[in-house]
C-alpha cells in the first residue's frame, strides 16, 4: 500500500478506491461504511452481487410507481387517439387545425371499445417500456463516456474480478485520515486516491 | 449463508393428516350423498348433472394446473421452487381418482342417456328422419360418438396419472435416498408428458365442456382452460402455504420469497394472462360477428349471465390485477393469500359460467335470426340455465372435500418439502433481489 503517495498533496481528488477479492469481503466493507454514516460512496462489481443494495443501505427505486403512471397516460392516449380518429368529428389544433373524422365499420357502434382495446394495450407497453428504460437512464446519471475512476489502472480489473468501493472526496463526512483509517480496517488488497 | 439440507426440520402433516383426511371425508360423503338425495327426491337429474359437471371442472383444473407447474419447474430446472413442489406434486395426484368421479358421465354416455347433458349424444340429431335433425352435426357425429369420446377419456387419465404417480413416486423415493437420479429421471420425462399435457388438457376440455354447446367452436378454447387451471391453482398454492405456515409448518423454508414468486406465477398467469385469452376470444368473436360463434356469448350476455360476466371482468381482472400488482401486497402474506381465495372463488365463477348457461332448443328452433332469438327469450322469461341451485353448492362441497381429503392422506405420507431435492438449499436461500 502506498501510504506515502495517499497523505502526500493537499487536494483529495475524487476520493478513495478500496480494492476487495471477494464478494463477501466487499459486502462487509460496504455495511461497514453504510453504518459509518457515509453517503456519497459506492460500490463496483463484475457481476450483481445479491443482497449488496441491502448492505449499502440502498433506499427502493420509486421508478415502478412512475412507471404504473406513464402507463395510465399510454393508456388515455391511446384511448384519446382512437376517439379522434375514429369516432370524433370535432376541429382540434396539432401543429394546425386537424378535424377528427366519424368511421363506420361494419355496423358497429362509433365507440367500439372492444376494437380499440388492443391499441390501448399496446400503447400501455410502449409508455411503460420507453419510461422504464429512459427514466433508469435518468436515475443513473446516463450516458456518462466518462469518470474520474477510469483515471485508476486497478479499476480496469471491475469488469473481471475485483470488487472496488469508493468514497467521495464530496462527502460531508469524508477526512482524508478518518476515511483512510476506516478502509484500511476492511482489510482491501490495495487503497488509492483517484484524482479528480 | 448457505443451509445445508441436513438441518432442514423435516415438516409433515402429522397429526392434521387424519383430521384433514376425515374432515375432508366427511365433507365430500355429506356433500355428494345429499346431491343424489336431492337430485332423486327433487326429480332434478339433469341439474346433478351440470352442477356435478361443474364442480368436477373446478377440481380437475386445479390439479391440472398443479401437473404443469410440476413438469415445468422439471423442465427448466428450478432451483427457486424446490420447496412448493411437493405440494404441487400432492395436488396433481388427484388426477388418479378425479378419473373415477368422471365415471359416472362416461357411464352415463355409453348407456346412451348422454343427452341429458350434452346435445351431440342425442341419437336423433343424426337421423334424416327426426325433427331434431341436424345436418351441421353429422359431419362432427365421428368425433362425438360415445365409444371413441370414452377411449379419449381414458386415454387422458391414462396420461394424467402416469405422470403424476412418476412425479410424487420419484420425488418421494429421493426423499429416502437423497439419489440425484431421481432428478435426472423427473427432467428427462417431463418434456414428454409436457407435449402429451398440452394435446390431452386441449382435448379434454374440448370434449367435456365446449362440447355442451357442440356446433359452436372455438380455437382459444385449450389456452383459455390453461390460463384458468392455473389461475385455480396458484389460488390453492399461496392459500395452503398461508394456511399451513399458520398451523407451525414448513416455517423456516418457505420466505416471502416464495409468496412473492407464487404471487407473480398467480398475477401472470392466473389474473394477466386469462384476461388476455378471455379479451383475444371474445374480440375475434365479437368483431367477425359471425352467427355460428357469436351465440356463446349473447348467452351470457343476457339475464343474469349479463352480471356474471361484469363479475368476471371486474373480479376476475380489473380488481385483482390493480391489487396484486405490486410488489408488496405479493410478498405480504396474509394479503396474498385473500386475494389468492377471492381469485380461487372467481375460478369457479368462470367454470360454472362456461358449463352452466344454455339456450333452450325449443326457443333456438323458432329463431331465425339472433333478434329474434333475443325478443323471444325475453318474452318467454326463460333464465336461460341461470338459477344458481343448492346442488351447485352440495356438489362442490361434497368433490372439494374428497379432493382435500385425498391430497391429505398422500401428503401425510411423506415430508411436506421435497427434503431430499438436490437444489433444497438454493431453493431456502433463494431472494428476488
Amino acid at each position: 500500500m502506498g501510504d506515502s503517495a495517499l497523505s502526500a498533496g493537499t487536494s483529495d481528488g475524487f476520493g478513495l478506491l478500496a480494492e476487495f477479492e471477494t464478494p463477501a469481503q466487499i459486502m462487509r466493507a460496504a455495511r461497514a461504511v453504510h453504518d459509518a454514516g457515509y453517503v456519497e460512496w459506492d460500490c463496483h462489481t463484475p457481476f450483481p452481487v445479491h443482497g449488496l443494495d441491502k448492505a449499502m443501505g440502498v433506499k427502493p427505486t420509486i421508478l415502478p410507481v412512475l412507471v404504473f403512471f406513464c402507463g395510465l397516460m399510454g393508456v388515455s392516449l391511446g384511448f384519446l387517439l382512437q376517439w379522434f380518429t375514429n369516432a370524433a368529428s370535432i376541429e382540434a389544433w396539432f401543429f394546425g387545425i386537424v378535424r377528427g373524422y366519424e368511421y363506420m365499420i361494419s355496423g358497429k357502434p362509433m365507440m367500439s371499445l372492444p376494437a380499440w382495446i388492443p391499441v390501448m394495450f399496446e400503447t400501455t407497453v410502449l409508455f411503460s417500456a420507453l419510461a422504464t428504460v429512459g427514466l433508469m437512464l435518468v436515475f443513473n446519471g446516463l450516458p456518462r463516456l466518462y469518470h474520474p475512476l477510469f483515471k485508476s489502472k486497478r479499476f480496469a480489473r471491475v469488469t473481471d474480478d475485483r470488487f472496488f468501493l469508493v468514497i467521495e472526496a464530496r462527502d460531508p463526512k469524508f477526512d482524508r485520515a478518518a476515511s483512510l483509517s476506516l478502509l484500511e480496517t476492511l482489510n482491501p488488497i490495495s487503497i488509492e486516491l483517484v484524482e479528480s | 449463508m448457505s443451509v445445508g439440507a441436513s438441518t432442514v426440520r423435516e415438516d409433515r402433516l402429522g397429526a392434521l393428516a387424519p383430521r384433514l383426511f376425515l374432515g375432508g371425508g366427511i365433507l365430500g360423503v355429506a356433500g355428494l350423498g345429499s346431491s343424489v338425495l336431492i337430485g332423486a327426491v327433487g326429480g332434478a337429474w339433469d341439474r346433478l348433472l351440470f352442477s356435478y359437471l361443474a364442480a368436477f371442472i373446478f377440481v380437475l383444473t386445479v390439479s391440472l394446473g398443479a401437473l404443469w407447474f410440476t413438469l415445468v419447474q422439471h423442465m427448466t430446472r428450478a432451483g427457486w421452487s424446490v420447496v412448493l413442489r411437493r405440494l404441487s406434486e400432492a395436488i396433481a395426484t388427484n388426477l388418479t381418482w378425479l378419473g373415477v368421479a368422471f365415471a359416472p358421465i362416461a357411464i352415463l354416455v355409453m348407456l346412451g342417456k348422454g343427452e341429458l347433458l350434452y346435445h351431440w349424444a342425442d341419437t336423433s340429431v343424426y337421423d334424416a328422419g327426426s325433427e331434431h335433425f341436424d345436418e351441421v352435426l353429422t359431419k362432427k357425429h365421428v368425433f362425438f360418438t360415445p365409444t371413441f369420446w370414452t377411449i379419449r377419456a381414458v386415454f387422458y387419465f391414462a396420461v394424467w396419472g402416469a405422470a403424476t404417480r412418476m412425479l410424487f413416486g420419484q420425488s418421494v423415493a429421493q426423499d429416502a435416498s437423497g439419489d440425484v437420479s431421481h432428478t435426472h429421471r423427473m427432467q428427462r420425462y417431463s418434456p414428454l408428458f409436457m407435449v402429451l399435457y398440452a394435446l390431452t388438457q386441449t382435448l379434454a376440455v374440448v370434449d367435456w365442456v365446449m362440447s355442451l354447446e357442440p356446433l359452436w367452436f372455438s380455437t382459444m378454447y385449450g389456452v383459455y382452460f390453461f390460463a384458468a387451471s392455473l389461475c385455480g391453482f396458484f389460488s390453492v398454492l399461496c392459500v395452503s402455504l398461508w394456511l399451513l405456515q399458520r398451523s407451525g409448518r414448513m416455517q423456516d423454508v418457505v420466505t416471502r420469497e416464495h409468496y412473492q414468486d407464487a404471487g407473480k406465477l398467480l398475477f401472470g398467469f392466473g389474473i394477466v394472462f386469462w384476461a388476455y385469452i378471455a379479451f383475444s376470444q371474445y374480440m375475434l368473436i365479437w368483431y367477425a360477428n359471425i352467427p355460428e360463434e357469436t351465440g356463446w356469448y349473447i348467452t351470457r350476455q343476457l339475464g343474469g349471465w349479463r352480471m356474471v360476466s361484469a363479475l368476471l371482468l371486474f373480479g376476475h381482472f380489473c380488481v385483482p390485477f390493480v391489487l396484486l400488482i405490486s410488489k408488496h401486497t405479493k410478498r405480504a402474506k396474509g394479503v396474498l393469500a385473500v386475494i389468492a381465495g377471492w381469485m380461487l372463488f372467481m375460478h369457479y365463477i368462470d367454470v360454472y359460467w362456461l358449463v352452466m348457461p344454455r339456450i333452450p332448443a325449443d326457443l333456438l328452433a323458432q329463431s331465425e335470426t339472433y333478434r329474434q332469438l333475443i325478443d323471444s327469450i325475453q318474452e318467454s322469461g326463460n333464465d336461460l340455465g341461470f338459477h344458481p341451485h343448492v346442488l351447485d353448492l352440495t356438489c362442490l362441497v361434497g368433490l372439494g372435500g374428497v379432493a382435500i381429503a385425498l391430497t391429505a392422506r398422500r401428503l401425510g405420507g411423506c415430508a411436506l418439502i421435497p427434503i431430499g431435492d438436490p437444489r433444497l438449499s438454493e431453493s431456502i436461500t433463494f431472494e428476488n433481489m
